[in-house]
């Protein structure tokens, strides 16, 4: 759903000002049409935008994956299909859908299929609190974060029902190495957000973001506070484990569970539980970036939005749109821009790690979760709230 | 409720990270679990990644932690040594390729000294001797780059294989200048080699050995010192001296234990008594730097440093080899005289003797192979016992097992 939380929605809304896609429809909208009409196309566009939004991610990372990849391992990756192989993610993707679907026999068949539709379908509610830019979300939910983390903790659920279902003792394996690895690790993610969270005062991502974009737009959250950047990297490592990369990538440990709770999997469904690692892993580099580096800040957004505002008249109907300045459009764009740079930043190194790394133990990432991260992080928030206290108390006003 | 687990005989690392303090007096490991558990069959191969061909270790496991392990073996049996029986001498050479896959060089060395072992009289030209050293410890390399790059699979990294495969490459090509195949050579005779070296090969063996020298200091700090694989191999599938004797293990699992033993040392065949003579080379033997002795760890080291001595072995020869005749006086129709010869010799995986019996005929009475793979193999049953089922893949893979061997 979308949803703008400071738009009255009675009166046709300024455009740039909340949510772009519903103020634009709400302007052109005739007096038959009822609001509620209104709201529903724009949240089906908005859908339809998520669907495509994380089909995209999904293709470029493959794609980026494989070609990291291949360059580490001193090789090319793909270089036949399109120029440096570009369009290889479409030849995969017709490939997997055309591809025999197979379910084994012993199968439980109804969460043999829906497992994948689970896994998908969560990571899909995830992303609709995911902001683009200052103007452009799909919905703006005050407990962003917690809602995201929510949702992409539901992911586990369909593993673990893709492990059952399966009939397979190492898909079984892996489903269980994943339940036990995300349970541990939910916790050190959650506790080292919550470092940020103490200095931005905010679930909300574009609040968040907002309130980094002093210093020429580089007043990010990892520089406020020394205990940001131990902080971030209990983060990332949790990441690590929570989208089952390397090396963490236990549940589907290839040279030991054959393909872990993948293996029963071909075609389309096994393409699903890919999409959703990739998406994934955008998801949380974009949450690494929203709360750690800036969200949509940065020197480049920042000098947009001190650009002398011009905006052009686009008739009656819709009324002005602003092209430069702040909340303009070229501010988006740039905005976009600069989060999906920071994103995918976290997307290749979290690839750099996977291709240089080897997998650790079961019993190595049990011992990590419990007796290392989830104390630190710990550690952190108090170091990061009592530094925050110290600052009010001795300079007055946030760090 | 507490339930004890016998510790396997000899085998249960002592890491056991699972409870290090609750080892109790009598040697018996106990955990503690929530639940009455049953054990579960794991069927372990024949088709599995870990398993480096068609081995089947079957598994019988509680969750993660494996309570019992059996390999087994004969799903690539070829029957290469009743072929022996039936065949010429000179037609069983290519069979000598095909039991380990992955030197064939020395397999070919192997067969053809003890052949060589039954006919008095036949000497052997120097240069031969030097070429077949030459192909003989690239192979080597070879090999030990298969078997760090999957031990870097088995253990989760797949950098390390490409990045073996791309010096492999290079030996392969080298070998296919000379002999003209990649895997399977028969390039080492009885009495010689085929061919000699093509014009300038010599020089490009050298540039080999020189960027080989480089590219190893990337292998060495890419695995060696990773911290998750010093973590997942030290202290994971120890064997004691005293075990690798029992089993009879050889070669880098003879020496990744402690025991300072090797063939082309202690019973010197070709010219390696030379060239050790010489001070040309040294026997890398495991110190337990990481872990305890004879940990996986201690395995993989000491086949990445056999590397470096493989390549000054090759210098060694490069700087003495002359030219000269490449094949001794062997008649076209081989009639070996009567009588009965083991020659050990030292490959890659460890002692590959070969043991032929003569009638003098065209064809052998017997030709039993001694594979140090199949001898080798033999001890992951008593090192699986007790560990976790990602330590099993570790220490099938750190027995650099080839299956086209223990089958034979």
């Amino acid at each position: 759903m979308l949803a703008v939380t400071e738009t009255p929605l009675a009166a046709p809304a300024p455009v740039g000002d909340g949510n772009l896609v519903l103020d634009l429809l709400t302007g052109l909208r005739p007096e038959s049409v009822p609001l509620w009409a209104v709201m529903a196309t724009s949240a089906l566009i908005a859908v339809g935008l998520a669907v495509a939004l994380i089909s995209l991610i999904a293709m470029f990372s493959t794609w980026m994956e494989r070609k990291v990849a291949g360059h580490i391992q001193c090789r090319y990756g793909p270089m036949h299909v399109g120029w440096h192989g570009w369009l290889q993610p479409i030849a995969d993707g017709v490939k997997l859908l055309l591809k025999e679907d197979i379910i084994p026999k012993g199968a439980d068949k109804v969460l043999f299929v829906l497992s994948p539709a689970i896994v998908l379908a969560s990571l899909l509610g995830a992303m609709a609190a995911l902001a683009l830019s200052p103007n452009f979300f799909f919905a703006d939910i005050d407990l962003g974060v917690f809602f995201i983390l929510a949702m992409t903790s539901t992911t586990t659920i369909g593993v673990v029902m893709a492990g059952w279902a399966s009939n397979s003792k190492w898909s079984l394996y892996g489903s269980m190495r994943e339940a036990a690895q995300v349970i541990a690790y939910e916790v050190p993610l959650g506790i080292s957000l919550m470092v940020p969270l103490i200095v931005a005062g905010t679930f909300n991502l574009r609040e968040a973001s907002a309130a980094q974009g002093g210093w020429y737009g580089m007043h990010w959250f990892v520089f406020q506070n020394p205990f940001m950047l131990p902080a971030f990297l209990l983060f990332f490592t949790a990441v690590l484990a929570e989208t089952k990369r390397a090396p963490f990538d236990l549940p589907e440990s290839e040279s030991e569970l054959v393909s872990g709770f993948l293996t029963e999997y071909s075609g389309i469904r096994w393409s699903f539980f890919f999409m959703e690692e990739y998406a994934a892993m955008f998801l949380y580099s974009a949450v690494g970036a929203f709360f750690f580096f800036g969200g949509f800040e940065s020197p480049f957004t920042w000098a947009v939005a001190q650009m002398a505002p011009h905006t052009i008249d686009l008739g009656e109907t819709i009324g002005t749109l602003k092209l430069l300045g702040e909340g303009s459009l070229l501010h988006n764009l740039v905005a976009v821009a600069t989060i999906v740079v920071k994103a995918f930043a976290g997307v290749f190194l979290m690839m750099w790690v996977r291709w240089s790394l080897p997998r650790i133990r079961i019993d190595q990432v049990m011992t990590l979760g419990y007796k290392y991260l989830t104390p630190l992080s710990m550690v952190c928030v108090l170091g990061a709230a009592l530094f925050e206290l110290a600052w009010i108390r001795f300079f007055g006003g946030a760090s | 409720m507490a339930q004890t687990a016998p510790d396997s005989k000899q085998g249960a690392s002592p890491s056991m990270s699972l409870d290090e303090a609750r080892v109790l007096p009598s040697g018996e490991r106990e955990f503690m679990l929530d639940v009455r558990t049953q054990d579960m069959e794991l069927n372990m191969g024949p088709q599995h990644p870990a398993t480096h061909g068609v081995m089947r270790i079957l598994l019988r496991v509680d969750g993660e932690i494996v309570t019992g392990a059996q390999p087994h073996l004969g799903y690539l049996h070829r029957c290469a040594e009743k072929i022996g029986e039936n065949v010429e001498w000179l037609q069983y050479l290519p069979y000598t390729d095909r039991y380990d896959y992955l030197s064939s060089m020395n397999n070919n060395l192997g067969y053809s000294m003890a052949v060589e072992a039954l006919m008095t009289g036949l000497e052997i030209p120097r240069r031969a001797q030097m070429l077949r050293i030459i192909c003989a410890e690239l192979n080597r390399i070879g090999s030990h780059l298969i078997a760090y790059g999957t031990y870097g699979l088995d253990i989760g990294a797949f950098t390390p294989f490409f990045y073996a495969f791309r010096e492999r490459e290079w030996m392969m090509a080298l070998f296919e200048k000379i002999c003209g195949a990649r895997l399977t050579y028969s390039y080492i005779r009885i009495g010689g080699v085929f061919n000699d070296a093509p014009p300038g090969w010599l020089g490009e063996v050298e540039r080999f050995c020189d960027v080989f020298e480089q590219k190893w200091v990337e292998y060495y700090d890419l695995l060696m010192e990773n911290h998750i694989f010093v973590k997942r191999t030290a202290d994971v599938g120890v064997i004691s001296r005293e075990m690798a004797l029992d089993f009879g293990l050889t070669g880098p699992m003879l020496r990744g234990s402690g025991v300072d033993w090797d063939l082309r040392r202690d019973m010197p065949y070709s010219l390696y008594g030379e060239i050790w003579k010489d001070g040309a080379f040294k026997i890398p033997v495991a110190r337990g730097e990481k872990g305890s002795l004879g940990d996986c760890w201690d395995r993989t080291w000491v086949r990445v440093m056999e590397m470096m001595e493989s390549i000054k072995i090759v210098r060694w020869c490069l700087a003495h080899i002359e030219p000269g005749p490449i094949i001794g006086d062997v008649p076209k129709v081989l009639r070996v005289p009567t009588g009965e010869a083991y020659v050990g010799i030292e490959n890659p995986r460890g002692e590959l003797g070969h043991y032929v019996v003569s009638d003098g005929g065209k064809v052998a009475i017997r030709v039993r192979v001694r594979g140090p793979s199949f001898v080798n193999v033999a001890v992951t049953e008593a090192l699986m016992t007790g560990t976790l089922l990602s330590d099993a893949v570790a220490i099938v893979g750190s027995t650099d097992v080839v299956i086209g061997e223990t089958d034979r």
